[in-house]
């Protein structure tokens, strides 16, 4: 089956999501559909799931006319989409899942789970997927939860397949067989559009690739005849320098050292089991890890929000395993937390109001029980200025900045004041490049004043490019430990340990050495 | 490096407060069975299950009170005990509940000693009653498994009184039944269009349409039927026997010999069963209440499948609302629910949003009910107050004993945007 | 370094002085305050002189009715005082209600609460003798307002330590209070010497507060309680709007998220906000009792905490806002009555129209396509995305 898009215009208000886009999709190929975020991917591939409607433009399946009035009309023409948030119910099983509005009934709308679940169970042999068909979503990693949204689309005998930002979640290793299930499909004649913002994965998969830049397809063809500079520079629309500038770490004193942190949640489940780590002063300390392997808990013992179970947390000398969220953030803990919507920031509120958040008790902007807003108001502006939040007016309801400014906000409200070490996670979830430029400038200047600065990212990438010392945390624990002062650090050996598989490397030695030259 | 007490066998435990507090709870509850309860050594407690004229009849059943009381002591003791010194995990609602079961017991026996009461018309009376909190709790959960919160039933319940005496007085029972349905279904749709259409918060939507229906039900009973009395006195349904299974002792009168809405809402609670665990349609439902996008992705209609769900919880709710006319006296009262429709809610979580499970937790609740009237009967010295208080305390500590430990469905309370 | 921050003042750079430039759409601010709710009111009329109609009043009757509810509120000094009178309850409580909102809490308890609270307030003015008014009306005043926080903490320590959803608990609570205060009425202590019908002893003159406006006309039942009514809204705003708490309490029921992080503590923030709004709810029924009734009689509180629930939605749980919708429910109350009178249509009709208000003042949506030419906007981004 092929599907030509012709003229594709969308518009959300004032932001043209889509203009005038052509697109063909053809059985037996993969279109690499490249672009930041924010370039209009998803709103295209939503058109053609049925999702959105376009405003113009018509959508061609083999030469004929389609048109999709909601996501069913788009299933029924053979077009299947692996959203980048899975699609999935927890607390359905597999096979519930893949079933859901195609279900196989018998009698009075009796719902047949047999007969289902024999159907799944051969696509599931077929493609050798292994996925364990009654098991409840919850229980399974993500690198399975997204076998089973392939599962659904298959399920509907798709013929073509949208894969949006499917390997964000996944280890180096589960690309590779995530890759190899992708190559599978193709050979089976399927027709796939890969949506990736990472150069790489186009050049290996891709066997022709489409370039969208501010809602407009900027460029495409066959991805051997481009080098990684020129997608990138296409992609963003100016040269784009892919490493941070950033000098030899100088690392001085411990900030911070972990000694047998574990920590269980309230069914009793180890969530980290002994940590120990340790961040010197003038250094960047990555964690890196597939998503829930206990990063979020991580973090939340540094900075008080769920206190340890055992081991003790020192920060600067002193013992802080006992001390309370302020405390910890008075004696100089910044925390950039990983989901800015959920807890960094709040949107109803005005800039001025979330540069205070969680300093709208000191005594720099109180005089007694009372906040003073008009020294809160001089100082948020004065925040935005000196670190480039575009805001008409610090007034502002702060739901209403782009992603770029409201991440730009929560970091000047953490490192605008007095801080020795930065636990930054996630910082450029959900930004744009220039802003993702910015933020890694801050953090590393951050670094070069002597601070501590921890960052947490589920983007290997981002670790790699702006650590000297790299974590990897699989299932709560430290799996190992990685020296990457010059870029040294093993892309591959890292990924193995992201995955669980400990060949336990030399993590005793490398500690030795920073401690070596700590002193 | 490595914290081998931390990884061997005893790994730390967080102090398990809910189940230390509950053990506390129980082992006060013994106590109190003990020294408030206690009666003479000879007194016996008589409960009777026939009556003479029965077919089958059965012999009463006597208790010796004290006795009866000790052992219940006993029992509470050792529960609170264990709970408290060896933490309860997942058991602590179970041993909270059979505490609280056998506290009522022993408080029937002491309040029975030296006297007798019929077992059977308390049962009976249990199952009356839990009926309008049943179809409640039904209207919740088939609103709750699609994302809605309904606050809103109380409203409903009213108006399904209101709305079948009217119409039960003008144009017999039956039509009166239907019109509550039809009542209630047309408030479901109000607060459909609020929540879903609207983006009304379905709190505030919920509160609100009770304040309209309390305000539209007074309203018409002292403007209309304060001078049409003819208008607010239908005939009420009366029970009817089944053939042979009304005759079996104990279990006949209770479950064979009532009215047309116990056996509705027992009709009502096994369909809705079948139909959201066992079909199609029922699936599609509850993937809208867990994860409303990914159904939308699947071609699944959220706003339909809500918009219909909220419905026809207004139409069961409806008809649980003619329960207090047409099912008893035939006259609508203003504001003659009286919190039933939260005590509904209630049971709603309690059963776990399963509709078996509320109708367990709505005779729990039909229970303390009956039991409340039978006390009063019986002369004990507990003013009467404080035993009708008993439903709305019981369900303050439902509620807060074990929420956390049921999970609602996810995507309650919020409404579905389409990006 | 606070220094430093104010003296930037005269001296500011340009484009940080745009930065502090107001930012607010003046014109979409009017709407919203002033328009939608007009709009409401409207509609909330023409469906009650529907209601009105279908159980069979006449035209004539329907007019008149709402020229009596015009007169009886607004249309003469009697008018105002019986206007204000029922204003005060209704804003203290109302008060309360929309402080528990700005924390993320839905207190549907202020009627218990005004119950407990009133009937404290009773019995500590008659129980206690032989005080000056100085000391005794305070004293009665503040163990209305005590009595009404713990009882409503009693929600919020629920949901602190279990998690128990407020709403539940608090109509539970409700349900409960009522039982009591039968109870109570009935105690030898409490009810009135020689009545066998639940009744208490009546409020002695030293724990009243005296009516204000008695020096024109003996007749007019405004009290004093005004003066405390507007106290609150005054110190209600600086709570939320200037006090640290209070921007703990918004940040709390903003974002629970972000409160966690900013190191707020949930659980005592909930039990204080509760406790805050069962104190303002205690105080409504304590100035009721004191200042109008008298005495407490089963059902004294009349329904006031659950027109507080509109009145602090329609408020849009800002304090100025509730007290215009409190002014406007007590005008509303106050018409109501003069309407039955006047026109023979049961006052139950107000309890209709304050709930359509509400429903109409809640889905904005709902009456922008009723009235689209009020609405009309200049096309702006992410309004309407479906």
């Amino acid at each position: 089956m092929d599907i030509e898009l012709r003229g594709i215009s969308k518009r959300f208000g004032p932001v043209q999501a889509n203009q005038d886009i052509n697109l063909d999709i053809r059985a037996g190929e993969v279109l690499g559909l490249l672009g930041e975020n924010g370039a209009g991917k998803s709103t295209l591939m939503n058109i053609l799931s049925g999702l959105y409607s376009a405003d113009s433009g018509e959508i061609l399946i083999d030469g004929m006319p389609a048109v999709f009035t909601g996501p069913g009309d788009s299933i029924a023409s053979g077009i299947g989409m692996v959203h980048q948030h899975f699609m999935l119910v927890p607390v359905f099983s597999v096979v519930e899942n893949v079933i859901l509005g195609v279900e196989p009934t018998s009698g009075v709308d009796y719902l047949d789970l047999e007969a289902a679940r024999a159907q799944v169970q051969e696509i599931n042999t077929r493609y050798g997927m292994e996925v364990p068909t009654d098991a409840l979503i919850e229980d399974l990693p993500v690198g399975i939860q997204q076998r089973v949204e392939i599962l659904k689309v298959l399920f509907r005998s798709a013929d073509v397949l949208i894969l949006d930002e499917p390997t964000a979640v996944l280890t180096p290793q589960e690309v590779e067989e995530f890759f190899a299930i992708v190559r599978a499909l193709r050979d089976a004649g399927k027709g796939i559009v890969f949506i990736t913002h990472k150069l790489h994965e186009i050049l290996e998969i891709a066997d022709r690739v489409s370039v969208l830049r501010q809602g407009q397809v900027v460029g495409q063809g066959d991805p051997a005849s481009f080098s990684e500079a020129d997608l990138a520079e296409m992609m963003v629309g100016r040269p784009v320098s892919f490493s941070v500038g950033r000098a030899e770490a100088t690392p001085g004193d411990t900030v911070l050292e972990l000694a047998g942190v574990s920590l269980f949640d309230a069914a009793q489940d180890a969530r980290l089991v002994d940590i120990n780590l340790s961040v010197h002063g003038g250094e960047v300390v990555g964690i890196a890890g597939v998503q829930g392997n206990g990063q979020t808990e991580l973090v939340e013992a540094i900075t008080g929000l769920s206190p340890a179970t055992a081991g003790k947390i020192g920060f600067a000398g002193q013992d802080i395993t006992r001390t309370s969220v302020r405390q910890r953030h008075r004696m100089g803990i910044a925390h950039i937390p990983e989901d800015r919507h959920k807890s960094g920031m709040v949107g109803n509120f005005t800039v001025a109001e979330n540069m205070v958040l969680n300093s709208y008790y000191d005594d720099s902007v109180t005089t007694g029980v009372q906040i003073d807003w008009r020294r809160v108001h001089a100082r948020a502006a004065e925040a935005c200025l000196s670190y480039d939040v575009r805001t008409p007016s610090v007034f502002l309801g702060a739901g209403s900045l782009s992603g770029g400014n409201q991440q730009k906000m929560v970091i000047a409200r953490e490192l605008e004041r007095d801080v020795k070490l930065i636990v930054a996670s996630q910082p450029t979830r959900g930004v744009d490049v220039g802003s993702i430029e910015y933020i890694h400038q801050q953090l590393i200047a951050c670094r070069d004043r002597g601070n501590a600065v921890l960052i947490i990212s589920s983007e290997l990438d981002e670790i790699l490019d702006l650590s000297d010392r790299i974590y990897v945390m699989f299932e709560g624990r430290i799996a190992a430990e990685f020296d990457n002062r010059g870029g040294g650090a093993d892309r591959n050996a890292i990924g193995l340990a992201m995955a669980g598989v400990n060949q336990g490397i030399n993590r005793d030695e490398t500690r030795d050495e920073t401690r070596g030259s700590a002193a | 490096m490595t914290n081998p007490a931390l990884l061997q066998d005893g790994t730390p435990r967080l102090t398990d407060w809910r189940a230390m507090i509950s053990g506390a709870v129980l082992i006060g509850l013994a106590l109190v069975v003990t020294f408030f309860l206690d009666t003479p050594w000879d007194s016996v407690s008589t409960f009777r299950i026939s009556r003479p004229r029965d077919v089958w009849a059965v012999g009463n059943l006597t208790v010796p009170s004290q006795w009866f009381n000790v052992i219940a002591s006993v029992l509470l003791a050792f529960l609170g005990t264990r709970l408290f010194l060896k933490g309860g995990g997942r058991w602590t609602a179970l041993a909270l509940g059979i505490g609280l079961l056998v506290l009522v017991l022993s408080f029937l026996v002491w309040a029975t000693a030296g006297k007798a009461i019929s077992l059977t018309g308390m049962l009976q009376a249990t199952v009356v009653r839990a009926v309008p909190i049943a179809l409640a709790a039904l209207g919740g959960i088939l609103c709750e498994r699609v994302g809605v919160i309904n606050i809103a039933i109380e409203g409903m319940l009213l108006a399904g009184a209101f709305a079948g005496a009217m119409f039960g007085s003008l144009m017999g029972g039956w039509a009166g039944i239907i019109c509550a349905m039809i009542t209630g279904g047309v408030f479901g749709l109000l607060l459909a269009a609020l929540v879903i259409t609207y983006r009304v918060d379905q709190i505030i939507a919920g509160v609100v349409i009770n304040l309209f229906v309390l305000g539209l039900t007074s309203y018409v009973s002292s403007q209309v039927f304060a001078e049409y009395r003819w208008l607010n006195k239908a005939s009420p349904f009366r029970s009817f026997k089944i053939p042979v299974l009304g005759d079996i002792p104990l279990v006949g009168p209770v479950l064979f010999n009532q009215n047309l809405f116990v056996y509705g809402a027992l009709i009502l609670v096994t369909l809705s069963t079948y139909y959201l665990f066992h079909t199609r349609h029922g699936l599609r439902a509850r993937a809208v209440g867990e994860h409303p996008r990914a159904a939308d992705t699947l071609g699944i209609d959220v706003i339909k499948t809500r918009y219909a769900h909220v419905i026809v919880a207004g139409m069961v709710a409806g008809f649980g609302g003619a329960w207090f006319t047409l099912g008893s006296v035939g006259r609508f009262d203003e504001n003659m629910t009286f919190g039933r429709g939260f005590i509904g809610l209630a049971a709603m979580i309690f059963g776990r949003w399963h509709p078996l499970g509320a109708l367990a937790a709505a005779l729990i609740f039909g229970f303390a009910d009956s039991l409340q009237q039978k006390l009063s009967i019986l002369n004990t010295p507990i003013p009467s107050e404080f035993l009708s208080m008993a439903p709305y305390i019981a369900t303050i500590v439902v509620v807060a004993g074990l929420v956390g430990q049921a999970r609602p469905p996810a995507a309650i309370g919020k409404p579905y945007v389409k990006e | 370094m606070s220094g430093e921050a104010q003296s930037s003042g005269p001296a500011m750079p340009p484009e940080m002085k745009a930065l502090l430039a107001p930012a607010i759409d003046s014109r979409s601010s009017l709407r919203e305050l002033f328009i939608l709710p007009l709009a409401a009111m409207f509609l909330a009329m023409l469906i009650g002189a529907l209601i009105m109609m279908a159980t069979s009043v006449a035209p004539a009757t329907i007019l008149q009715s709402f020229i009596a509810m015009a007169h009886g509120s607004v249309g003469s000094l009697h008018a105002i005082s019986e206007t204000l009178t029922a204003a005060i309850p209704l804003v203290l409580a109302g008060l309360g209600i929309g402080l528990a909102f700005r924390a993320g809490l839905f207190n549907i308890g202020a009627e218990g609460q005004m119950v407990v609270g009133g009937l404290a307030t009773a019995i500590a003015s008659f129980s206690v003798t032989g005080l000056s008014i100085w000391l005794h009306l305070p004293l009665v005043l503040l163990v209305g307002l005590a009595i009404g926080a713990v009882y409503a903490a009693i929600a919020g320590l629920l949901k602190a330590a279990t998690g128990a959803h407020e709403v539940i608990s608090t109509i539970m609570l409700n349900l409960i209070s009522i039982r009591l205060l039968d109870y109570m009425l009935r105690q030898p202590f409490i009810q009135k010497e020689g009545r066998s019908d639940p009744i208490s002893k009546a409020v002695l003159e030293t724990a009243e507060l005296p009516r204000i406006l008695e020096f024109l006309d003996g007749n007019l039942r405004l009290h004093a309680g005004l003066f405390i009514m507007l106290a609150a809204v005054a110190v209600i705003y600086w709570l939320l709007f200037r006090s640290k708490l209070g921007f703990a309490f918004r940040i709390s029921g903003e974002n629970p998220g972000a409160a966690r992080y900013a190191g707020i503590r949930a659980g005592l923030t909930i039990v204080m906000a509760m406790a805050i709004a069962g104190a303002l709810a205690g105080l409504a029924g304590a100035t009721q009792v004191s200042g109008v009734l008298g005495r407490a009689t089963p059902g004294f509180t009349a329904g006031i905490g659950f027109d507080a629930i509109a009145v602090a939605l329609l408020g849009r749980s800002h304090p100025v806002g509730i007290l215009l919708a409190g002014l406007l429910f007590g005008a509303l109350e106050a018409g109501g009555r003069q309407m039955q009178v006047d026109a023979g249509v049961s006052i139950d009709m107000i309890g209709i129209m304050q709930a359509l208000i509400i429903i109409f003042v809640a889905a904005p949506l709902l009456v922008r396509r009723i009235f689209p030419p009020l609405f009309r906007e200049r096309r702006r981004g992410g309004d309407e995305h479906d």
